[in-house]
């Protein structure tokens, strides 16, 4: 049961533990690095944009590594991009979260074996939580990792850093 | 407009043997006439302001690695090839007439250079900064011969050439899968 239904159920106060309001707090207002890399972040805006409608999750796109929670790695990652991906992690405040979205930002994808250019995984430089396979993956399965991600933080612990 | 077997008359007969070496019909959809590397910018000038040719246009220009040198293991079984050559293609094209060329340099592989024809076509700025990044062909008289697409950090390597092998790490990143 959600924290919001039970304010419903019993009159205006809610009790709860302070690593399930945290947690709650965090999950529901996930704010996105702006930043798409290669075709995946054409699937990204879409999943973006009214017809997913991922701001029904409280996932809205933010300009700045300063204020995002969460950032999305939509596409290839390049050898040159790498150390910039990096850089933009490590400015994200924490707690902070990375989605790999995509066969190219996972493992390389078409680019494997012979991508003279292409990082073989972001895994490599920054440590992911969640990844989506799909070349593209459909809006639906991005939705599904950031539901996925959303779980992973319901079930988070204060004494236990993750990230 | 003329075809690519008259274009190549005319550019002999103002340039000669020494320059305009060779017509190579070979290929199925381009015939091919092959300049000096040394001389592709005075070609190339000659074809963009002549009234009877007007190329105003360079479609395209690319680097090939032809391969045909010898090919050379060495004792990791890591092949590299020696001798043989790196070529450009350059395709024009005639807005005003509408009619086509395609010329090619090739160059010995171990020094790779051309004349720049950058200040001829300004679309060859970018294109020529490509074969320097994926083949390492120098352009001369070039006013800013840089990578384009590699890192600048990326040293001597050149990965479009056949005999290029991925190095284990950049900047301590893996590379290979
Ligand atoms: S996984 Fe496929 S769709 Fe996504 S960036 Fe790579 S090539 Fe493009």
């Amino acid at each position: 049961m959600g924290l919001l239904d039970k304010e419903f159920n019993d009159g205006n106060i809610v009790i709860t533990k302070t690593e399930d309001l945290l947690n709650w707090a965090r999950l529901s207002s996930l704010w996105q690095l702006s930043f798409g890399l290669a075709c995946c972040a054409i699937e990204m805006m879409a999943a973006s944009a009214s017809h997913y409608d991922l701001d029904r999750f409280g996932i809205i796109p933010r300009p700045t590594p300063r204020q995002a929670d969460v950032i999305i790695i939509s596409g290839t990652v390049t050898l040159k991009m790498a150390s910039r991906v990096k850089r933009l992690y490590e400015q994200m405040p924490d707690p902070k979260y990375v989605v790999s979205m995509g066969s190219c930002s996972n493992s390389g994808g078409p680019y494997w074996n012979y991508g003279y250019h292409v990082l073989k995984g972001v895994d490599r430089v920054i440590p992911v939580d969640v990844y989506v396979p799909g070349c593209p993956p459909r809006p639906e399965a991005l939705l599904e990792g950031l539901l996925k991600l959303q779980e992973k933080i319901r079930h988070e612990k204060l004494t236990k850093q993750t990230a | 407009m003329k075809t690519s077997e008259e274009i190549y008359n005319i550019l002999k007969e103002k340039f000669g043997e020494e320059v305009i070496l060779n017509f190579n019909t070979a290929e199925p959809i381009d015939a091919i006439i092959e300049v000096n590397p040394s001389k592709i910018n005075e070609v190339s000038k000659f074809l963009r302001d002549s009234e009877e040719l007007k190329f105003d246009t360079l479609m395209l220009l690319s680097g090939v690695d032809d391969a045909n040198g010898t090919k050379v293991k060495d004792e990791n079984e890591i092949e590299t090839i020696q001798g043989g050559t790196l070529s450009v293609y350059y395709h024009c094209h005639s807005m005003e007439i509408g009619h086509k060329v395609t010329l090619r340099v090739s160059t010995p592989r171990e020094n790779p250079q051309v004349q720049s024809v950058e200040r001829i076509w300004r679309a060859a700025d970018w294109h020529e900064r490509e074969a320097f990044d994926m083949f390492g062909i120098k352009f001369l008289n070039h006013h800013d011969l840089r990578r384009i697409l590699m890192p600048d950090d990326w040293g001597e390597r050149y990965p479009l050439r056949k005999d290029y092998v991925d190095p284990e790490y950049y900047n301590g990143i893996k590379i290979p899968y």
